[in-house]
């Protein structure tokens, strides 16, 4: 039952070298794929002021890591994070279910979307259409 | 505002009798006289929920216009409208930062619905956004202190 979605954001302290941030970036990634999770993305937003003080920083750099993974694979990832010295925040969020309710929503919608401008001869072909749209999901 | 805190008070000490005192002092006073009188009702043990529920029964939230029975509230309540139902934003994501901004006052408070006019169930996710935008610095847990 791997297929649960974590998105990891975590701040690393401003002073830190390119470089060595990307080898921290590598080091998680492997510890995913060898749980046998996948990392879904990986994102630099850039320095940014933090809201307060954190360990006497006052900026740091924010990276946001999507994984798929099992709740394992967080445990290991997060006991990584507070023994790495340059991490300074993280914070893992639970994505799926939010995925899933969005991804619900927005299904609605573009049915309504198609059903409502062409009722009679658009709607024939549009409700296979949704209907294989919907099959997909459930299959998985 | 502190010298009518203290007159329930003193009736409470020299009446005795918490029941029923309490009710009828604290159904005398205002609104923020009030709170005053429910805490007096705390220290004499048994009956601590008897002045908060006269409280209640007495002056309900007004929810729509017509407040200013309990005193001092003077916001204009006309029919708000919960933005996010309004411009169907689904996801309340701790990172956008900018929308969070708009509902947390300078002091870094969370604005609370009856201000905002946010329906409940986006009330609930819009404060546990915020709450995780906390934890991860990108919005303050107090803003200024006075």
């Amino acid at each position: 039952m791997i297929n649960r979605t974590y998105e990891l954001m975590f701040i690393v302290r401003p002073d830190m070298v390119d470089e060595e941030l990307d080898k921290l970036i590598s080091t998680l990634e492997t510890a995913v794929t060898s749980t046998g999770g996948t990392v879904k993305s990986v994102e630099k937003m850039g320095k940014r002021r933090l809201a307060y003080t954190v360990r006497r920083f006052n900026d740091g750099m924010y990276i946001l890591l999507t994984v798929e993974g099992s709740g394992g694979l967080i445990h290991e990832l997060e006991r990584r994070l507070r023994v790495t010295e340059p991490v300074i925040k993280f914070i893992t969020v639970r994505i799926d279910e939010e995925q899933k309710r969005l991804d619900k929503i927005k299904k609605l919608r573009d049915a309504r979307k198609k059903a409502a401008p062409a009722p009679a001869a658009a709607a024939t072909p549009a409700a296979p259409v949704a209907e294989a749209g919907e099959a997909t999901p459930v299959a998985q | 505002m502190a010298d009518e805190t203290k007159a329930p008070v003193a009736e409470n000490t020299a009446s005795e009798t918490p029941a029923a005192s309490a009710p009828s002092s604290s159904g005398s006073s205002s609104g923020p006289s009030s709170s005053g009188g429910s805490s007096s009702g705390g220290s004499h043990a048994p009956h601590r929920s008897g002045p908060r529920d006269s409280r209640d029964s007495r002056g309900p939230r007004p929810g729509g216009p017509g407040g200013g029975r309990e005193g001092g509230r003077k916001f204009f309540r006309r029919k708000k409208v919960c933005k996010f139902c309004v411009e169907k934003i689904e996801s309340i994501n701790y990172k956008d930062v900018r929308l969070l901004a708009g509902f947390v006052a300078e002091s870094g408070k969370i604005v609370p619905r009856r201000l905002t006019g946010v329906c409940t169930p986006h009330q609930r996710r819009l404060s546990s956004a915020i709450k995780q935008a906390r934890n991860i610095a990108l919005l303050p847990f107090a803003g200024r202190s006075n």
